[in-house]
């Protein structure tokens, strides 16, 4: 299949997922992203709809978590750089400060990065503060608030002083998830969260996801087939730096309309 | 079968014996490396010992014989003599060393990290010979402040390697989570990187300072000395090391003893520095 027919076919995939949301919160045109000299995403066409959860799955090194880190411009800090169109609410994401946009856009790692000098109440309030906010009163609201959404709040309530490298690490991925709230943004990248926790800890994050998305877009990247099947809505085929396919979760699972996207999730390759 | 066995019998006690008379030798070695902090422990309490008594503390210098004699002066004198050179050298080291870690993959971060690598090599009284040059001449008189300055050239050295190299330890993914929630990239670097790197870079702090404290060359065309009170950073300045070099060095067993005691000081003073270092970095959580 040319690129031209694959370009065509994702577009109007495309047009299926964003007739259910009319604005998309995020939009990919031709984006392009590089690494020096090496291309790692090729003309990403791209609609993220509002409040729903997009899974992004792909073979390791097809460019998934780069086109998620540039989302809040966390590929800058990797040394990438893009060209192309990329938009939050319709607003030019590159021509924002970075600082600000990744404010609207938290990022969940892969790896439970926790500050572990920090205490679990800092480690929740680390963003609020940092970011200026220094109103006292407000700090327990925000802490008790963040970690009842990332439901860890009864498991955590009698230890805020303790260290936030003291707990499992499905707590302090959760930990990371309510950091990532407590500054209230509107989309949550995340990238694998799951993939370095046990199977109870991982249910833990889907069940949290399911949640989380009431209030927020998420996009996740998960090399876990079913973890995608459980957790999103749509999902995004990458293989090769390229958009392969992307539509229902349900038909992307049942019905694939690619070869390849039906060869990566029967794990034919990849 | 049964040859092999022979073998690999044989293989290993020439192993055990290896191994034993490996972990002698660094045992050893361990040994002969205390030896000498023995020494020193032992010859300046023991010699010390008998002048060190509150009027050491509180007392001037006084001639030769006359009981009471102390070193107030010295005391004080090396404490702002070390306060000066950190004031000057912690902040640069600091800032350097944060600048070579985070900025510092380029042409000029390897020449600063060259040069300060030979400026860590550079003898402490060719330093003072260029601190005597570019302080002591325009101002036309020894001053504390061209020692304090020579001593925060000392400094800068240490506390800038080891800055870079605490603050290269810390993971990628602070900084990541930091950037990520939308701090910006100063704030990450000074209130995320650097306070999980912090025990680390007050180690080095503590071992500049020290090396500081201990120095005497630098001080001699510097800060001079001085057998009178003076807190003035512009005047000489009395230093524990300089009445060291010269007690030690006069014919006269009375000032012989002095410097033996000034010595015990000099230590005591650089421990109740480490100490205070260890109580104010030490953390609630270990990192």
């Amino acid at each position: 299949m040319s690129n031209e027919e694959v370009k065509s076919q994702v577009t109007l995939n495309t047009e299926v997922a964003v007739a259910v949301q009319k604005v998309p919160k995020i939009s990919a045109k031709n984006l392009c992203a590089y690494f020096g000299k090496v291309k790692a995403l090729h003309d990403i066409n791209f609609d993220i709809p509002e409040k729903k959860v997009v899974a992004i799955i792909g073979p390791s090194g097809c460019g998934k978590s780069t086109f998620l880190r540039s989302i809040n411009r966390m590929h800058e800090v990797v040394g990438g750089t893009i060209t192309g169109s990329l938009t939050l609410d319709g607003e030019e994401i590159m021509k924002s400060d970075a600082v600000m946009i990744r404010r609207k856009i938290g990022m969940v790692f892969q790896k439970p990065n926790p500050f572990p000098t920090m205490s679990i109440f800092n480690n929740v309030i680390a963003g609020y503060k940092l970011n200026g906010h220094h109103n006292k009163k407000n700090l327990a609201e925000i802490v008790e608030k963040s970690l009842r959404q990332a439901a860890l709040w009864d498991e955590v309530k009698d230890k805020l002083n303790k260290s936030g490298a003291d707990i499992s690490g499905g707590q302090q991925q959760r930990l990371c998830i309510a950091r990532t709230i407590a500054i209230n943004p509107e989309v949550i990248l995340m990238d694998e969260p799951a993939s370095a926790l046990d199977p109870i800890s991982t249910a833990k994050i889907e069940e949290l996801i399911f949640e989380l998305k009431k209030d927020y877009t998420i996009v996740i990247v998960t090399h876990n087939m079913q973890q995608a099947a459980r957790v999103s809505d749509s999902t995004a085929f990458f293989y090769m730096g390229q958009l392969i396919e992307y539509s229902e979760t349900k038909k992307m699972f049942t019905s694939p309309e690619k070869k390849q996207t039906e060869d990566y999730i029967t794990g034919r390759f990849g | 079968m049964e040859k092999r066995l022979e073998i690999n019998k044989l293989s290993f006690y020439r192993r055990k014996i290896v191994n034993s008379v490996m972990l002698s030798l660094s045992l050893l070695a361990a040994v002969i490396t205390i030896i000498p902090l023995i020494l020193i422990f032992y010859y300046t309490i023991s010699k010390g010992i008998t002048y060190l008594n509150l009027d050491f503390f509180i007392h001037m210098p006084k001639p030769v014989g006359e009981p009471g004699s102390g070193m107030a002066n010295a005391i004080v004198g090396t404490l702002i003599l070390i306060g000066i050179g950190g004031a000057i050298g912690i902040p640069v080291g600091i800032l350097t060393g944060t600048y070579l870690s985070e900025f510092g993959n380029n042409k000029f971060g390897f020449l600063v990290r060259f040069l300060t690598d030979v400026l860590s090599g550079i003898p402490s009284i060719v330093v003072g010979v260029v601190a005597y040059t570019i302080v002591v001449i325009p101002m036309r008189h020894f001053s504390a402040l061209a020692g304090g300055i020579a001593l925060a050239i000392l400094m800068i050295p240490t506390i800038t390697r080891t800055t870079e190299e605490m603050i290269r330890l810390v993971p990628h993914s602070f900084r990541e989570a930091g950037l990520a929630l939308g701090i910006q990239k100063w704030k990450t670097t000074l209130l995320i990187v650097l306070r999980t790197a912090w025990k680390g870079i007050a180690t080095g702090i503590l071992l500049g300072l020290s090396r500081a404290a201990g120095e005497t060359a630098p001080l001699l065309f510097t800060a001079l000395g001085n057998r009178f009170w003076s807190t003035s950073v512009f005047q000489p300045m009395a230093s524990l090391t300089v009445y060291i070099y010269n007690y030690a060095t006069a014919p006269f067993e009375d000032w012989n003893k002095q410097a033996w005691t000034a010595a015990l000081v000099l230590i005591l003073i650089i421990s109740i520095f480490s100490l205070i270092f260890r109580i104010i970095t030490r953390s609630k959580y270990k990192v």
